[in-house]
């Protein structure tokens, strides 16, 4: 575990574009459908913030001792990143580029939303040099889609990625499953759906519902029924063996690849305690076991902007037990697991008893490491919590 | 109301010296909420004892309990002058506990008296527990007033219930009083009909000492102060006394009557009612029914009646909060000195953890006990299935008392027997279907079944205690809406097919669950429990079977299906701070949870098994 200032390290960027067409009625995130936010929080305004905040941020890390050789992943997410033109991003990242060295393979995401490109816009980014391209498909389903206040076309989807594959950019779909009404064989076509545009990733999150949502609100008024975690079990299980059979394979919980050329390096520098800078409102930032994040409204974020002070609304620094909880937090939902070395002694017995109720690989616990089974993947907190001391 | 004489000028009816024929000891038996505070009070203020801006409401309930349920657990006696026909009398107002918990404390305070109002809602008529103790003052000869009271109420029906409780007593309606406590209606004319009637003290003035506690209250600047009956001589402030039971010596410290603040006098004269204060701290020191004498030319015989209060209805009581076991053991050591009834002992759950074991009068009793621990002591408890006391008798002759089922002896039973009870149950005519039907279930035998009215009926039971304080009482609310009335007296003991049912999960037995049922019972309760249990007990991560057994027999089994999903999906940069705080969390809860074996539950599991069937206690019989 590092600790101290360093330089030589690599550096991820995440740049959060807090702007939605509409919000759908599960998400909680931090983004906001009106063009115009006042204090110079709007959609205009953003990409010069953005920029200013790279500025100083890059400051504030080298008085600190921190000096990055070289940005290895960018990530554009949202909110819907494409709503901004293709070329703001393309500023940005160009910005970033004269601060650090972008690395010659860079990985450089963007998230969107079927609705919000064309042919166009996606050759302009993959001009700039955005290389990949994760799309919010969620389902193939109409019914599905309209319960999650989706407004594409499921049509739209295998277009956008021929578009995207024309223009060069390698491409990931995001799915949801388990959203109410939702059933095994809607799961089917949607992920059938999702592998017949031989795409080289794939996410597939569990529709989560938040308290401060509007659907949480339907669901309290009984006009949705709640998730059922045994069908988002068997939903989850479907998923996995369709991935698989065609050859993609999981490599964390809700991630699959075709190849591991193909993982996502970004996320996989989330959980593998990378250093990242967090850009944009309430985004969040990681160096070296100090965690802060941004104030949330784009107009305060603005204000803090025009205001020359890094726009931060807090920070925690990770003690010791929290690297070590994270640690086996984050690792153990990825594929190579983590080192049996790595599991203290007070809760290494338990790796024994996760074994035999089969949610951690007998052959990789034999060879030194914690790997979860599918049964163990999806029972990872439990098994979480048992080996945090 | 002008007081007919005011209290400092009744000269000839000082406590010390006021002579028997101007006393009139009486007590008022009424159902709650059947307006006997109420009444009560307005005796206080036509007699002046009260003035109108001191008056509360209520003035002789104390505690805040009390006052809120408007039901009186702890006596109190009031002295207030009156004047009949030019004479100067003292009346003497014993406010008797108005619940079947307290019986033996009614009992006394009936016997402290030479007559009882029967007080009687004119919308309600009559409940059972009124008619037992009406009937338990009929034994004891005092002379009944009936008096119907709310008679300025819309729905009161005067005829009819006089013509009821007429019948009970063995007098024409027309002489049934009609007072109104709210506004005062007939209380002078009923305080006229106290001294008219009742008859007076006729103790022997020259016999030696004997008083008779018929209260024991513990205060906390004070210490105890307990409150007698003289029935045969006197006391002075400067004697000494003894307890007869224990015969134990004490100073008296003070001695008065209470009108209704103490007034010390010089003493206290035969036949007269008042109050006295020797120090001790402890309840129990000056227990109610014992007989006090003097130490110098003392009595040799005790007054008839006494009896220790022996607990009928044991439960554990939890604190939720383990640290707060200290907190209870100090709460109940203070209840105790106000509590002659109340013990307990140490006990440990390993679902609940640590706790008492805690016996009580009855349902009511435990529910007062309890609602008073977390009201005053801010304490947050659990209480375990009420449970009665079985003699266990071994096939080896070994003979067990067993007060909770966790207890119950491991081995060859060859007998057991419950108690039993004597149970009235009042009832409009068109439920005596419904309520025969639950005897029935309950293991009941009908001893007989009167006609109080042309639609209201008597029915009289004997019933096992256990199974009264199951659920009985909600049950009997529920299939007659509300409209019957219970009263129960412990009677006696029977053998009976009673067998301990045990509650498993992954196959250790969860000590709380343990319950003693009558074998033709036993697999309903075990099929109940265990879905019950199913319900509440969060998914593990493996299969978890809950079994109900009798020994190592199983009878009713339901599985927890293992939990398949307990992850996260998402878990990006931003989720990280949240997720690690979340597991953190989550990894506290888990410290909290109990561990029966492997399988860990959580305390709030335990507590809501067991607080779904916790029904009301009957303590209120108000009808909707």
């Amino acid at each position: 575990m590092s600790s101290g200032p360093t330089s030589g390290r690599d550096l991820s960027v995440y740049i959060h574009v807090p702007f939605c067409a509409v919000r759908c009625g599960y998400c909680d995130f931090n983004t906001y459908t009106a063009t115009e936010l006042g204090g110079g929080g709007s959609q205009a305004e953003y990409p010069r913030n953005a920029m200013r905040e790279m500025d100083l941020t890059l400051a504030a890390d080298r008085d600190a001792g921190y000096d990055y050789d070289r940005v290895s992943t960018v990530f554009f997410g949202g909110g819907t990143p494409t709503l901004l033109p293709a070329d703001d991003l393309v500023a940005m990242l160009d910005h970033l580029r004269t601060l650090i060295p972008l690395a010659d393979d860079a990985e450089v995401t963007t998230e969107a939303n079927p609705d919000s490109v064309t042919r166009a816009s996606l050759s302009r980014l993959a001009s700039g040099g955005i290389t990949r391209v994760s799309f919010g498909m969620q389902s193939a389903v109409p019914s599905v889609l309209r319960t999650l206040d989706r407004t594409h076309d499921p049509e739209r989807v295998p277009q956008a990625v021929g578009w995207a594959r024309e223009a060069g950019l390698s491409v990931s779909l995001d799915l949801i499953y388990g959203t109410p009404g939702e059933t095994l064989a809607d799961v089917e076509t949607s992920v059938k759906a999702a592998l017949a545009c031989d795409v080289d990733h794939m996410s597939a999150y569990s529709l989560i519902i938040e308290g401060n949502t509007a659907m949480a609100r339907q669901l309290r008024r009984g006009e949705l029924e709640a998730p059922d975690p045994d069908d988002m079990a068997d939903k989850y299980e479907l998923v996995d063996d369709l991935a698989s059979s065609d050859g993609l394979s999981w490599y964390e919980v809700s991630n699959w690849a075709r190849t591991e050329d193909q993982r996502s390096r970004h996320n996989l520098a989330y959980w593998r305690g990378g250093d990242w800078w967090g850009i944009g409102p309430g985004a969040h930032r990681h160096r070296d076991g100090m965690r802060s994040w941004n104030l949330k409204h784009p107009s305060r974020y603005a204000a803090a902007m025009t205001d020359g002070s890094l726009p931060v609304a807090d920070s925690e620094l990770l003690s010791a037990e929290d690297r070590l909880l994270e640690r086996i937090m984050l690792e153990l939902r990825i594929v190579d697991g983590l080192s049996v070395e790595e599991i203290p002694e007070e809760t290494r017995p338990q790796l024994a008893v996760h074994r035999d109720r089969g949610h951690l690989d007998a052959d990789a616990l034999a060879a030194g490491r914690a790997v979860l089974t599918r049964q163990g993947r999806l029972l990872a907190d439990a098994v979480i919590r048992d080996l945090v001391p | 109301m002008t007081p007919r004489i005011a209290a400092d000028e009744a000269r000839d009816i000082l406590p010390a010296s006021t002579p028997q024929e101007r006393l009139r000891n009486f007590c008022i038996i009424a159902h709650i909420d059947h307006g006997k505070s109420t009444l009560a009070d307005r005796m206080l203020q036509i007699t002046g004892v009260v003035e109108a801006r001191a008056m509360r409401a209520q003035y002789l309930d104390r505690m805040d309990i009390e006052r809120e349920r408007g039901i009186t657990v702890k006596s109190q006696a009031v002295r207030m002058p009156w004047q009949v026909d030019g004479t100067n009398y003292a009346l003497n107002m014993i406010d008797t506990p108005g619940h079947v918990d307290f019986t033996y404390e009614v009992s006394r305070s009936l016997a402290a008296c030479e007559g009882a109002i029967l007080l009687v809602d004119a919308a309600q008529g009559i409940e059972a527990q009124t008619l037992a103790n009406l009937y338990l003052a009929m034994e004891n000869d005092l002379t009944i007033i009936p008096v119907l009271n709310k008679i300025d109420l819309p729905g009161a029906e005067p005829e009819k219930y006089a013509a009821e409780i007429g019948q009970l007593v063995g007098v024409e309606p027309d002489d049934v009083l009609r007072v109104s406590g709210k506004t005062g209606l007939g209380v002078e004319d009923l305080l006229d009909h106290v001294v008219r009637t009742l008859p007076p003290p006729v103790g022997d003035a020259d016999a030696p000492c004997r008083a008779m506690i018929f209260d024991s209250v513990y205060d906390t600047y004070r210490g105890v102060v307990t409150y007698i009956r003289m029935i045969d001589g006197s006391l002075k402030s400067r004697d000494r006394i003894d307890m007869m039971s224990t015969g134990a010596h004490h100073e008296l410290l003070e001695i008065g009557v209470s009108s209704p603040e103490p007034h010390p006098t010089p003493g206290i004269g035969p036949g007269e009612v008042g109050y006295l204060i020797t120090g001790v701290k402890d309840v129990r020191q000056s227990k109610v029914g014992d007989t006090i004498t003097t130490s110098i030319r003392g009595a040799t015989e005790a007054l008839e009646g006494y009896a220790d209060p022996k607990p009928m209805v044991y439960s554990g009581l939890f604190p939720i909060d383990g640290s707060d076991y200290p907190v209870l053991r100090d709460a109940l050591d203070k209840l105790k000195l106000n509590d002659a009834s109340l013990n307990y002992e140490p006990e440990t759950s390993t679902a609940l953890g640590f706790g008492f074991r805690v016996g009580f009068l009855g349902l009511l009793h435990l529910e007062i006990v309890r609602e008073r621990l977390e009201r005053e002591f801010n304490l947050d408890l659990i209480s375990t299935a009420p449970s009665v006391v079985y003699h266990v008798v071994m096939e080896d002759g070994t003979e067990v008392e067993v007060m909770n089922p966790s207890d119950f002896p491991e081995g060859k039973v060859s007998e057991i027997s419950e108690p039993i009870t004597k149970a009235t149950i009042l009832v409009p005519a068109e439920f005596i279907g419904a309520v025969m039907e639950l005897c029935q279930s309950k293991r009941g035998n009908l001893g007989g079944m009167d006609y109080l009215s042309e639609d209201r009926v008597e029915l009289r039971y004997t019933l096992p205690l256990a199974e009264i304080v199951f659920d009985f009482f909600d049950q009997l609310k529920s299939k007659t809406r509300g409209y019957a009335s219970l009263d129960y007296d412990v009677s006696g003991s029977q053998t009976a097919d009673l067998v301990k049912v045990d509650m498993l999960l992954q196959g250790e037995p969860v000590d709380a669950f343990s319950a003693i049922v009558h074998r033709d019972k036993a697999y309903n309760y075990g099929v109940e429990m265990a879905g019950k249990l199913k319900k509440l007990i969060p998914r593990q991560q493996f299969e978890v079977p809950i079994q109900a057994a009798i020994g190592a027999r199983i009878i009713a089994r339901e599985n927890i299906r293992a939990m398949r999903k307990d992850v996260l999906s998402k878990c990006y940069g931003g989720d990280i701070s949240r997720k690690r705080k979340l597991l953190e969390k989550q990894k506290e809860g888990k410290k909290r949870m109990k561990n029966i074996g492997s399988v860990e539950v959580p305390q709030e599991a335990f507590i809501a098994a067991l607080s779904s069937d916790e029904g009301d206690m009957p303590k209120d019989s108000k009808k909707k």
